[in-house]
């Protein structure tokens, strides 16, 4: 499903001397419907960066990165809007959302972009949100003000909401209690089961252990290393 | 898919100075984009050529018109412009009393549009302005005051209501928000977003604030002394610049 090869990236800044910091070289991963790969390397390897890369966030500067029969490297921006509606969901670490709009509506937006009706996407919106354990009297309110586990928690409904063939979760469980990462786990458990490829960063090791078919460490993909 | 807008090589002068050059893009149904770039790189000069306000030197605006498909907008007729004005396009103007009539109701500015694409029933015309009041957010006891009485960001939803009245398929927006306040300005925001998905509009958002951008647009054209710099995805765009111009832009950028 997910099919990245030689994927080469670095950065050029401009305004600081037109540095050019290469960052990564050669990665290649292949993700399968159904399974989870764990992206694992030490803070600053680019596990990151590979993930944005992948969901059309940072530009790659070679390679191919194919989706389905999309290569996000080379497609156009209608084409990535089109694959992140309906294939590739993305759970990012921090929730950015217009400010004063309900929790709800804001879980229920990417149903309501595929087309699915209002009462349906907030019903799937109520369930989710539920699940996570967030109290029904914020559904109302907006997210900007919550804690940041339940932040963390509405940017997981939100990306679970729709049942996208491919994801990518960026620390799910990272600032999250026992009982929600438990949660979590089992959603990421039910997507996998439905057959949709799962790239992940993990730091919490028993979580990538359980969820995790195999380790793709990213060291292996900095340019120095290659060369 | 036909693309909705399809601009070839414009450019637009005044005297030696360039207002814009070599601006070309395709626009695709229900898609938004944004354009950014300082003071004076000429966005308002491209969006005004794009609108029918200006006349380019050079290049083409195609726009795929609903009985004749693609359509040189800029060398049609001065009535099938303003008939597709009217119709098919909306203007959102930054300073909403340039886009309104000052000393007519609000109903009667949002009537009057639909009154110049032939609508005549007084009954059905009231009720669609006092339902379109609604949908921005304007309580159906206001709609016999005058914009004079509204606040800015009244002023600017009115304007909305009035240009969407007609359901145009593409609207040209010029600072949305500026001058107003961030609280009017988020809820503004959440307002366009909603109209845009439920309408499938395409628009054209020109603005200098990048978070308004990040929010609205689904791409972003980056201009510098009337040039494109760069274009691409609004988030790869922001979060990944490629030109040294669009990299100090978004560095510039204050945090909260």
């Amino acid at each position: 499903m997910i099919n990245v090869e030689n994927v080469s990236k670095s950065f050029t800044l401009h305004n600081q001397g037109a540095a050019v910091i290469p960052v990564m070289a050669e990665a290649n991963l292949q993700v399968a419907a159904g399974e989870c790969v764990a992206l694992v390397g030490a803070s600053g390897a680019g596990k990151s960066t590979l993930m944005r890369m992948i969901y059309g966030n940072y530009l790659a500067a070679s390679g191919r990165i194919m989706i389905g029969d999309v290569d996000v490297a080379q497609a156009e921006p209608r084409e990535i809007l089109q694959l992140r509606r309906h294939v590739l969901g993305y759970v990012s670490q921090f929730l950015r959302v217009v400010p004063r709009v309900s929790t709800l509506d804001v879980v229920a937006e990417p149903l309501l972009a595929t087309g699915t009706d209002r009462d349906a996407a907030h019903a799937r919106a109520k369930t989710l949100l539920a699940n996570l354990n967030i109290p029904e009297r914020l559904w109302a309110l907006s997210p900007t003000t919550f804690s940041g586990g339940e932040q963390q928690r509405v940017n997981i409904a939100r990306g679970f909401a729709y049942d996208y063939p491919a994801m990518l979760l960026d620390e799910p469980t990272a600032s999250l209690d026992a009982a929600n990462r438990e949660v979590v786990l089992q959603m990421i458990e039910a997507a996998k089961a439905r057959g949709a490829a799962i790239i992940g960063i993990f730091h919490d090791d028993a979580a990538r252990a359980r969820v995790c078919d195999k380790e793709i460490d990213v060291t292996g993909f900095t340019p120095q290393a290659a060369a | 898919m036909t693309p909705l807008l399809q601009v070839t090589d414009i450019a637009k002068f005044y005297g030696h100075r360039i207002g814009c050059k070599d601006v070309s893009f395709d626009l695709y149904p229900g898609e938004v984009m944004g354009i950014v770039g300082e003071s004076g790189s000429g966005k308002s000069t491209l969006l005004n050529c794009l609108a029918g306000h200006l006349t380019p030197d050079q290049g083409q605006v195609n726009f795929d018109t609903r009985t004749d498909g693609l359509r040189d907008t800029v060398t049609m007729s001065e009535p099938e412009r303003r008939m597709l004005s009217r119709t098919d396009w909306a203007f959102v103007h930054q300073h909403a009393r340039d886009g309104l009539r000052m000393n007519v109701s609000a109903g009667g500015n949002v009537g009057e549009r639909l009154m110049a694409v032939g609508a005549r029933h007084y009954g059905d015309i009231r009720d669609s302005a006092t339902d379109w009041l609604g949908r921005v957010e304007i309580s159906a006891d206001r709609v016999d005051d005058r914009p004079t009485a509204f606040s800015g960001g009244m002023q600017q939803r009115l304007q909305i209501a009035r240009n969407l009245v007609t359901g145009p398929r593409l609207v040209f927006m010029d600072e949305p928000t500026g001058g107003l306040d961030v609280s009017v300005q988020a809820r503004l925001l959440d307002l366009l977003r909603g109209l845009v998905r439920e309408m499938n509009l395409s628009a054209i958002i020109v603005t200098h604030d990048l978070a308004v951008v990040r929010l609205l647009a689904d791409r972003l054209m980056v201009m510098k002394d009337g040039h494109v710099v760069e274009t691409g995805l609004t988030d790869q765009v922001l979060d990944d610049p490629q030109h040294g111009y669009t990299q100090l832009l978004v560095s510039s950028v204050l945090q909260v």
